[in-house]
């Protein structure tokens, strides 16, 4: 999901560069602020270890493999700030010594994956948690489905940028990236669910000494992303609206065109179902993301429980 | 061998390019990064310019050309990855092969800077330029351990498979994932030892 540069245009890069400089340097206050000295130099070493286990290889299919992005799970072990300072030293090392996401296109790779990516995943772990409980069973599919929505933020944000600059059709890469997000989630939420599990079996202080200590000031690093997340919107919907194809050509044949002003948010990702597509494509692909969200939230919901078992003592060995 | 190699981009080398000062370097790229990419689309003399010039400066540091070919062509498939979408668009053929000059350019000079800069180098002139000290902090941090983690996790895997005789997909997960885990929970631990080391000689947060 790393963007290259020479795919996104001066206004997009801009845009995207000041919204992550905005993320990044209030979660580097909070971190300074609120994380106790005996924790900065984990933030390194988690780094590193986000990016050594990017490295690791899941078997899908016919001999390709997939990989952890990671952002869900430093979210959950290290708390919203330190994840963001985390992910960000991840992608800044990897496009400085390794060219992997570009130099210019460095702000939206950070507000995608180093941001949004760790912000939403923490949103919806608590979310989650306050509803199902603390416990293991409740951590795990808290954590699972956390990682899914965060994959699916942040490849919907790198859609967003690319069919803003320009180079891509908005219905085109939307519903690409939707669609193959979707199920890139599902690996990333169960990599990560499987990787919390053990360690939580092995060491659960570290998974529990990130999160209940949550002062009101993460609430505040919270609302603070959500305002983020609003900013992109705001920011992205002009540029949508003065595009000439996509977007307006949807607004003209569906006579919403006059509503498609400065406050038009952008559009909602385009991976409908086929019969309904044609009558009602909004509710359809309302329809999608929700049946998407549903099928991530019950995979996450068995394989949580298929973790937390208790195991049987001669079962383990 | 090919992860050893691919892990460590620098080259040694004792040429002039390799001597020039690294924010010297860091800004060239940069800038050169920038301008390929603010560049028209069709400005295809500008991108032979500019792809004669990281040619003779490669030459001119005589770096292993064949390395950085090999580190490109494994950075390309993401580019045209994306690229391929713009195919889709109609008209989209120039917009394509421009796409894919601007990204190639813009790797090869990155991949040009790694491989005649210390990444140490570069970290001084992020200090020097005062990215925030944490963020330089933890990238250190970060560059300093990430060889030791990644041997500590080969090691994990060497020993799961001395170990293991069937490798189904299922096992292979979660093998992987424990390795994943296990290496968090060293990582805590090393963390815990290092800040430790760090305080013993002085360090403040």
């Amino acid at each position: 999901m790393h963007v290259p540069d020479g795919f996104l245009d001066a206004r997009t890069l801009a845009a995207t560069a000041g919204l992550a400089a905005v993320g990044l340097g209030l979660a580097l206050r909070e971190v300074r602020r609120n994380l106790p000295p005996r924790r900065v130099p984990l933030i390194g070493l988690a780094a590193a270890f986000v990016f050594a286990a990017q490295m690791l290889n899941f078997p899908v299919a016919a001999g390709t493999s997939g990989h952890l992005i990671g952002a869900a799970l430093a979210a959950v072990l290290l708390g919203p700030a330190a994840a963001i300072v985390a992910m960000t030293a991840v992608l800044l090392l990897q496009s400085l010594m390794f060219a992997d996401g570009g130099i210019t296109a460095l702000g939206a790779n950070v507000l995608n994956l180093a941001v949004i990516a760790p912000l939403a995943a923490y949103g919806v772990y608590r979310a989650v948690r306050s509803i199902a409980g603390t416990g293991q069973q409740a951590t795990l599919l808290a954590t699972g489905f956390a990682a899914w929505c965060s994959t699916m933020a942040a490849a919907l944000a790198c859609a967003v940028q690319l069919a803003a600059s320009g180079v891509v059709e908005w219905g085109t890469v939307l519903a690409a990236m939707g669609s193959v997000h979707m199920v890139i989630g599902l690996g990333e939420a169960v990599i990560t669910m499987l990787i919390v599990a053990v360690v939580l079996r092995a060491r659960p202080e570290l998974v529990t000494s990130a999160v209940p200590a949550m002062q009101p000031t993460h609430r505040r690093t919270v609302a603070y992303g959500t305002a983020l997340v609003i900013g992109l919107m705001v920011l992205v919907a002009p540029f949508a609206s003065s595009l000439p194809d996509g977007l307006e050509h949807v607004a003209e044949r569906f006579g919403f065109a006059s509503l498609a002003s400065a406050s038009q948010p952008a559009p909602l990702p385009d991976y409908s179902l086929v019969p309904l597509a044609d009558s009602s494509p909004w509710l359809a692909t309302v329809l999608a993301g929700a049946l998407g969200a549903l099928v991530a939230f019950a995979v996450a919901w068995f394989v949580a429980r298929a973790l937390a078992a208790p195991v049987h003592p001669t079962a383990r060995h | 061998m090919l992860r050893d190699r691919f892990l460590s981009p620098y080259q040694h080398g004792s040429s002039a390019v390799h001597r020039w000062p690294a924010g010297a370097k860091l800004l060239a790229a940069v800038g050169c990064v920038f301008l390929v990419v603010l560049l028209p689309r069709s400005a295809w003399w500008a991108y032979a310019a500019i792809a004669a010039g990281l040619v003779a400066v490669s030459l001119a540091a005589r770096a292993d050309l064949r390395g950085m070919l090999v580190r490109l062509l494994l950075l390309e498939p993401f580019v045209i990855g994306i690229a391929l979408l713009a195919l889709l668009k109609p008209g989209g053929v120039p917009l394509f092969l421009s796409m894919l000059t601007k990204s190639t350019l813009c790797l090869a000079t990155m991949i040009l800077l790694t491989a005649t800069t210390r990444f140490s180098d570069l970290l001084a002139v992020l200090w020097r330029i005062r990215v925030p000290a944490l963020l330089v902090t933890t990238l250190a941090l970060m560059h300093r351990y990430l060889f030791v983690l990644v041997e500590e996790m080969e090691r994990m895997q060497r020993a799961r498979r001395s170990r293991t005789f069937v490798a189904g997909r299922t096992s292979a997960w979660r093998n992987s994932a424990q390795v994943a885990g296990q290496l968090f929970v060293r990582t805590s631990e090393r963390a815990e030892r290092v800040y430790l080391a760090m305080c013993a000689r002085g360090w403040k947060a």
